[in-house]
């Protein structure tokens, strides 16, 4: 390992040493995958007959007609929430405070309510309000809370986003004589758009998680994770199949994490005020 | 307000059961976390290798079906939350509630291990080279000069995973937890015309804990904070 702040570079004793914890640790991890296998085969989880289920057409068909659902969902909760969002900045850094503070309240209120209440809330709202089919009852819930959430936060990277530009810019333009709006659309939001391309796309991510809220929210809704249910008693193991459901999750979400590493790395060759930008706004992204 | 009032006796519980899931899987995560990001930033490859898989693994998958493959998953292995000498149990967990804070724990522990690792890395290589380089030992470097300075920097990024995952114990009733949202959605369920109330009171109630931690989180800040 080269030089950290934790360790001095090793010399060859403690290269040694280094060795001989890895072969204890590899042993440890190995023990741990053997026991967690033996776990698995007692509990017939890896049975052909098991997996010819889970592997049937019918379960594909089941998770395909889910997957197109969350897909929707989570799609169309992104461009609402980036409109909601963008409104919600642009408030937030009005001159007026009749403006602005309401802006500041609905962004923190929205921030701060589980996501999961606020579609339960949501739900239960339209149910009264307009009984559509329960289809799109969900998927309004679902979509209504995911652009609140989402929205409220976008609105903060949004908002880093044209804090992070060099404050000499503004001034520039402000002093060529341009008004608020001008500065604004003209100068400040496309240079902030390239620090915040990494944050949105995060954020792309939890969106794509929280689609599978609906189904708890809804007590129906043809996600994913609630699709998955239905499966798992034909199949007959919970397990197996959430663990695929995961694994879907994974993969799609590894192509948008693949993405917004890529364009960090791309800002990054900028130099170092662009990385450092890219990082305060992506500070805005709740952990979690 | 009323129907808050009225219901009074069925709402305290689950109000409870919130506070100890946040509790419980807030202590496991700083505890899990700790020792994940200590696996990153140790000098084994293979243990570098496995806390970033984990981190990665669960960045990438929702809570809900974490929560789900441990409280639905995890006990067809047979694997029960008891503890147990010889034929009498001891201790004895309800499944949902063990699996579920559990769940919550390991999922806020990637995020947790994130913030210390970034924490940790935010030190300038320059600070260790010249605590060495005057002569200190490994562990007063670590002591005088690193960790100070890591701790500061790590508040806030930890602060904001737990207020993360107040919120988040709230999917533990997507495995049947009785915990603070399960009770406002059978209330609204029983009592539409309140809905309005149910929402706005359970809401504070989530904004309160994150109040409080916030608050922690920003004395801590203070108390650390050293003239620069």
């Amino acid at each position: 390992m080269s030089a950290s702040v934790l360790f001095d570079a090793p010399g060859p004793r403690t290269r040694l040493r280094h060795r001989i914890y890895s072969v204890l640790f590899l042993l440890a991890v190995a023990a741990v995958l053997y026991w967690i296998y033996r776990k698995f085969d007692e509990a017939g989880q890896f049975e052909p007959e098991l997996w010819e289920r889970l592997l049937s057409d019918g379960v594909f068909r089941e998770l395909r007609k889910a997957l197109v659902f969350t897909l929707q969902a989570a799609g169309i909760s992104i461009v609402t929430a980036l409109i909601f969002g963008f409104l919600l900045a642009a408030a937030r850094l009005s001159d007026h405070g009749w403006v602005r503070w309401p802006a500041v309240a609905v962004i923190e209120f929205f921030r701060a309510v589980p996501l999961l209440l606020l579609m339960v809330f949501l739900f239960v709202l339209i149910q009264q309000q307009a009984n559509f089919a329960r289809e799109t009852n969900a998927l309004f819930a679902v979509v209504a809370g995911l652009t609140l959430y989402n929205g409220a936060v976008l609105a903060e990277v949004f908002r880093a986003g044209i804090y992070a530009v060099p404050r000499g810019q503004s001034e520039a333009a402000y002093a060529i004589g341009m008004r608020k709006t001008q500065v604004m659309t003209m100068i400040l939001t496309p240079q902030a758009v390239r620090f915040m391309l990494p944050a949105i796309i995060s954020q792309c991510v939890v969106v794509l998680k929280d689609t599978s809220l609906g189904g708890i929210a809804a007590a129906y809704g043809p996600e994913l994770v609630r699709a998955a249910r239905t499966i798992a008693t034909y199949v007959g193991s919970s397990l197996m199949t959430y663990l695929l459901v995961a694994a879907i999750f994974i993969a799609m979400n590894s192509i948008l994490s693949a993405l917004a590493y890529w364009l960090e790395r791309r800002l990054a060759t900028r130099g170092r005020a662009a990385e450092q930008a890219v990082a305060e706004v992506e500070g805005v992204l709740e952990a979690g | 307000m009323d129907v808050l009032i009225d219901n009074w006796d069925i709402i305290w519980r689950p109000l409870v059961r919130t506070l100890e899931m946040v509790l419980i899987a807030g202590v496991m995560a700083l505890v899990v976390g700790a020792i994940l990001a200590a696996m990153r930033v140790a000098p084994i490859a293979l243990a570098r290798a496995i806390g970033t898989l984990y981190v990665y693994t669960v960045r990438n998958t929702p809570l809900l079906v974490i929560m789900v493959i441990a409280a639905f998953g995890v006990p067809e292995l047979d694997v029960r939350p008891t503890v147990s000498l010889g034929d009498a149990e001891l201790l004895q967990f309800d499944v949902f509630f063990f699996f579920a804070t559990a769940a919550l724990g390991f999922y806020t522990a990637a995020f947790v291990c994130e913030a210390l690792r970034s924490g940790i890395n935010s030190i300038p290589l320059g600070q260790a080279e010249a605590a060495r380089s005057i002569g200190m030992t490994f562990a007063q470097t670590l002591r005088q000069i690193i960790l100070p300075q890591a701790v500061r920097a790590v508040i806030p990024p930890i602060a904001s995973a737990l207020i993360a995952m107040t919120k988040n114990s709230s999917i533990a009733l997507g495995v049947g937890v009785a915990e603070a949202t399960f009770r406002m959605k059978t209330l609204t369920n029983n009592y539409a015309s309140d809905l309005y109330v149910i929402f706005i009171a359970f809401a504070l109630f989530y904004m309160a804990i994150v109040a409080v931690i916030a608050g922690v989180a920003a004395l801590l800040e203070r108390k650390l904070r050293v003239a620069r």
